[in-house]
């Protein structure tokens, strides 16, 4: 199908607002402002964008370590984002998660786990729930290569085979766990033989194609939506910055290998494209940026200006009332 | 009254608030037949051996909206979902914030007692303690189960059970009408002047039998049962010490870093409770030992009303 001048401009904005978000993120983490772990996820873009602009707002995703692009996609607020980034009281988790675990049940953003592949089964629920709703509801859970390799993928892929659950699995295959490389760890060589092992439907893909994307996940979430089981899309990709960013981790991967994946960035490619077939001016791209840039630094400044918690403020919330 | 089983009265707790509110699921690795029959496949379900992805299906559900029940059977087969357990269910009410509620029950049996020898038998609740965000019960009674289970399936954090494996097929009172019993709130089984007794689990039924042949020696002893372990009824055995000055607290859960040594740290760093202490208090636990298979072995290693008459006798001396 060819998309709509309107979902290719959704998407290119999507994903740029991804990219400038965290290219603030990083930049302030190596100027030493931010704590803690933070993982970037500019190169894999086209992913989050690609599949969540065909979810909607009462779909539920279940996110990773890796997780800003989905919260983003899904309709995050950023200030509330980038207030949880810096560990302040207005942050989505008031200070207590940060980078790693930013949830927004609100918008069925349903969090973020900073323990390979523990989402998965989480997200079996999700979508179980969906299916006990009876509203043609879906569940979408994202993860890694890495996850691929623990024991809790294999019990998810069994669970929503067996079950039928509406869960749509998106593998953003980076190809790295840290340093390691998906070739070593994955004895099955390709990772879409594993959901096929289970008779889930499965599609491997250009992770870094948008457009690519958001058609197979249009395709896979029509077909989760009649309730004919769940749905495996592999999308490959690369992530440009360190597993996690900071000066002192080593990043052993081939740089001749960054630089080709570089070479398939996901929006700049994309931007060519719809410029050259006139979707996209460069005025209009300009615009488009200046506006995102500004929400940036919006964000920004909330984040700065707002209030640490309180250090008595770590006793709440142990419990819900 | 009418008499029913330990897992009797379980399964009326589930039975009753699963008809209050449709928005509930149960998953278990075995056929729970009676409660399918009334709510059907969709709600009783049967998972596959994959514990972590029932437990984790149990968080998202909740996280969803649903609550949930999730039969783990043996607290060493829940070992085998630690991560859903100790990472996520435990811990991400507080991560995110308090946006969400977690409503989820996990129902395991612990103990031993029965030569399941060391990997089906084990009470290793004070490892739970340790990890803040979960509730943790233990039901002694079929009352008690009935009357606890139906208020973790009404409060809004991840509950855990602890059912000793013994009790499952024991009778007991329980009224037909509807009740519940309160977290933390301890029992008191016996009442006695001399000496308190703390006792978890199924050894509230050797602490009482030993509590018969302290009194046949002139010994009064007062039994606890705290019924809740997270939270802990500290005032009323605070209270019971202040009266007996004297504490001895039995778990069949091995010693080191257990349940008794914290219940102990809590009364002696209580000045009230510590100045009317008239002498160290005692612990008669499970030995620092898988529990073995052999009956004798197995017997050894695990406290008994001699051993606890045995302790009792050595703090009123």
């Amino acid at each position: 199908m060819d998309l709509s001048k309107k979902t290719l401009i959704d998407l290119y904005t999507t994903m740029l607002a991804i990219r400038r978000f965290e290219e603030r993120v990083a930049q302030e983490v190596y100027a030493g402002n931010v704590p803690g772990f933070v993982h970037s996820y500019i190169g894999e873009e086209a992913i989050a964008a690609g599949v969540c602009l065909n979810l909607d707002r009462q779909d539920r995703i279940v996110s990773h370590h890796r997780g800003h692009g989905h919260c983003i996609a899904k309709g995050a607020d950023m200030k509330k984002m980038m207030a949880e980034i810096y560990g302040k009281k207005t942050g989505y988790c008031k200070g207590k998660g940060g980078s790693m675990h930013i949830a927004d049940f609100s918008i069925g953003m349903l969090g973020a786990d900073g323990i390979v592949g523990a989402g998965l089964p989480i997200a079996t629920g999700a979508a179980l729930a969906a299916k006990l709703e009876g509203k043609g509801k879906i569940a979408a859970v994202f993860f890694g290569d890495g996850a691929c390799q623990e024991g809790e993928f294999h019990e998810t892929l069994n669970l929503a085979s067996i079950w039928k659950l509406p869960l749509l699995f998106v593998c953003e295959n980076n190809h790295y766990g840290v340093n390691t490389s998906a070739k070593y760890s994955l004895g099955a060589g390709e990772i879409t033989r594993m959901p096929e092992a289970y008779h889930i439907a499965t599609r491997s893909i250009d992770g870094n194609d948008v457009e690519t994307v958001y058609q197979a996940a249009a395709e896979a979430v029509a077909q989760l939506r009649k309730g004919d089981g769940p749905y495996f899309l592999e999308c490959k990709t690369y992530r440009w910055h360190k597993h996690f960013l900071s000066e002192g981790l080593e990043d052993l991967r081939p740089k001749e290998e960054l630089e080709a994946w570089k070479r398939k960035c996901p929006i700049s490619v994309f931007e060519s494209r719809l410029i050259r077939e006139k979707i996209l001016t460069e005025g209009k791209a300009k615009r488009i940026n200046a506006r995102i840039m500004e929400m940036v630094e919006d964000a920004h400044d909330f984040a700065l200006s707002s209030p640490y918690p309180l250090p008595e403020d770590a006793l709440q919330d142990v419990y819900s009332a | 009254m009418r008499e029913i089983t330990y897992e009797q009265a379980a399964t009326e707790a589930i039975q009753e608030e699963f008809r209050r509110n449709p928005r509930t699921v149960h998953m278990s690795t075995d056929l729970a037949a009676d409660l399918q029959q009334e709510f059907g496949p969709d709600r009783i379900r049967v998972t596959p051996i994959a514990e972590n992805s029932f437990v984790g299906a149990s968080i998202g559900l909740a996280g969803a909206g649903f609550r949930t029940v999730s039969n783990l059977r043996m607290a060493t087969f829940g070992f085998v979902a630690m991560d859903q357990m100790m990472n996520h269910a435990a811990k991400i009410t507080y991560m995110f914030g308090g946006q969400a509620k977690f409503p989820v029950l996990y129902r395991m049996t612990v103990g031993a007692g029965f030569s399941g020898a060391a990997e089906h038998s084990i009470s290793p609740y004070s490892m739970f303690m340790n990890v803040p965000g979960l509730k943790i019960i233990l039901p002694t009674t079929p009352y008690d189960v009935k009357g606890l289970l139906k208020t973790a399936l009404r409060d809004n954090n991840p509950v855990i059970s602890f059912e000793h494996f013994l009790l499952g097929g024991m009778k007991g009172e329980v009224p037909e009408q509807e009740y519940l019993i309160p977290f933390g709130k301890a029992c008191i089984r016996r009442k006695g002047s001399d000496v308190t007794i703390v006792a978890l689990a199924k050894m509230v039924y050797s602490a009482l039998d030993a509590a018969e042949e302290l009194a046949a020696r002139g010994i009064s002893a007062e039994v606890i049962d705290p019924r809740t372990l997270v939270p802990f009824d500290r005032e009323a055995v605070i209270k019971s010490v202040k009266k007996t000055g004297r504490l001895v607290v039995v778990d069949e859960a091995c010693q080191t870093c257990g349940a008794a040594a914290e219940i102990i740290a809590m009364v002696t760093s209580d000045k009230g409770a510590f100045r009317k202490l008239k002498a160290a208090p005692a612990r008669v636990c499970g030995l620092d030992i898988p529990i073995p298979f052999s009956p004798p072995l197995e017997k050894f290693a695990i406290p008994d009303a001699e051993k606890i008459v045995k302790a009792t006798r050595g703090v009123m001396r």
